[in-house]
């Protein structure tokens, strides 16, 4: 796009890209790469920082590892597959890109993702907003009488905490508990009207999960791991994820 | 599950509401749900509850779609890792997909497409309200209340309210 070629001094090794190959099935067909630019013609991430998927992957290619690992694009990417989805040869940019962001210290990283990551681990609940186990249960509760009381025909309307044997477990992002909690409450009336058997969980309620983001390996995986027992702790068949 | 509850008839809605008022609504396929997840079968279902609640012919699809749609960049932590500008560049192209619609209401049916569809249309002149499907579900059902349509435009705040005497 205008910019000056890169040049490559002699032969480097892509010590990088090839560890990323062995983490993934097939190698992530990293080496496959028709250089067709069908990747970056649909990417909205194009242009960003003067980077974009398929020169990520090139750079990648012909070992500019210092290049690559340094660059701030792959915070712009949001890891949204649709590179993967267009390319002929199915290459999996976004491990790639994910797989760089893990290499980054810690300190380096944006704050706003490893803040929200702490956060989550500060609590049983996964919160990145830190909303405690506490004040969910009081939230839920008090909504739930208010609208029982305001909507009549909603007197009989049910949003149980860790009612053991539902058939769903409902998570929920913090932000309708923390600062819009009448946001809950269509949702709570449609499951109602469909009849369905669900329960929220004070452990491992919070649906987000920024140590994802992060790439932080160790703590986004404890934070699945986190909320899956509580689902198996209340016996519940399906973990339902909301809109 | 709002799709197969409205098949089974658990659910009823009515796009009766908008029969007069014609607003047209567009929706965003969450990268999330639909691509990376669940496929195009989901966005499918997706469609068969839209219509179901706004109207068919009050479903405008925005191109690409489904699958092959673009992200609205509100995905992978972007909406906190400070790349305001880089983001909101990065959403542009959706921004600009919805334009080329003219529907005045974007459907985001993903708390992250919510968020960052919300402050493009914040960036781009308010030219159209970012709402879920749960609170139009709610509106053609006939329940939904007045606290419960913060994100509604003022066209639709007094449509249809349900127990309007509790608006707090």
């Amino acid at each position: 796009m205008g910019d000056t070629a890169i040049k490559i001094g002699g032969a480097r090794k892509s010590v990088f890209k090839d560890k990323v190959m062995k983490l993934l099935p097939e190698g992530g067909n990293l080496n496959a790469c028709l250089t067709c630019g069908a990747c970056a013609s649909g990417c909205p991430a194009t242009g960003l920082d003067g980077m974009d998927p398929r020169k990520f992957l090139r750079m990648a290619a012909l070992g500019m590892d210092e290049e690559i690992l340094s660059s701030n694009w792959v915070w712009m990417c949001s890891m949204c597959t649709r590179c993967m989805y267009v390319c002929p040869m199915q290459i999996n940019i976004p491990q790639l890109v994910f797989n760089a962001r893990a290499t980054w210290a810690k300190e380096d990283k944006p704050k706003g993702i490893t803040s929200s990551c702490d956060m989550a681990l500060r609590n049983d609940t996964c919160s990145a907003m830190g909303a405690t186990e506490e004040d969910f249960e009081f939230v839920i509760g008090d909504v739930l009488e208010e609208y029982q009381e305001s909507q009549p025909e909603f007197a009989e309307m049910t949003a149980d905490v860790n009612r053991k044997g539902a058939y769903y477990f409902l998570n929920q992002n913090s932000r309708e508990p923390v600062t819009e909690p009448d946001e809950m409450v269509p949702l709570w009336k449609i499951l109602h009207l469909a009849g369905a058997d669900w329960t929220y969980g004070t452990k491992g309620w919070a649906a987000e999960n920024y140590c994802l983001f992060s790439a932080d390996n160790e703590n986004w995986e404890k934070i699945v791991r986190l909320k899956a027992k509580a689902v198996e702790d209340l016996g519940c068949k399906v973990w339902l994820n909301t809109e | 599950m709002y799709a197969e509850w409205i098949r089974e008839g658990k659910l009823k809605p009515s796009s009766d509401w908008n029969k007069e008022r014609q607003i047209k609504f567009t929706l965003q396929d969450p990268c999330q749900l639909v691509r990376k997840t669940l496929g195009d079968p989901v966005a499918e279902d997706m469609r068969y509850v839209v219509k179901a609640i706004v109207g068919e012919e009050n479903f405008i699809d925005m191109t690409p779609n489904r699958s092959n749609n673009f992200c609205c960049g509100g995905g992978g932590g972007y909406l906190q890792s400070g790349f305001t500008e880089q983001r909101r560049a990065y959403g542009q192209t959706k921004a600009n997909q919805i334009l080329a619609t003219k529907a005045p209401y974007c459907i985001t049916p993903c708390h992250n497409c919510h968020a960052q569809v919300h402050d493009m249309s914040e960036v781009n002149d308010h030219a159209w309200e970012t709402v879920h499907i749960w609170t139009l579900l709610n509106l053609s059902l006939g329940i939904l209340g007045p606290n419960e349509r913060t994100y509604l435009g003022e066209d639709l705040k007094d449509v249809d309210v349900f127990h309007p005497e509790s608006e707090m």
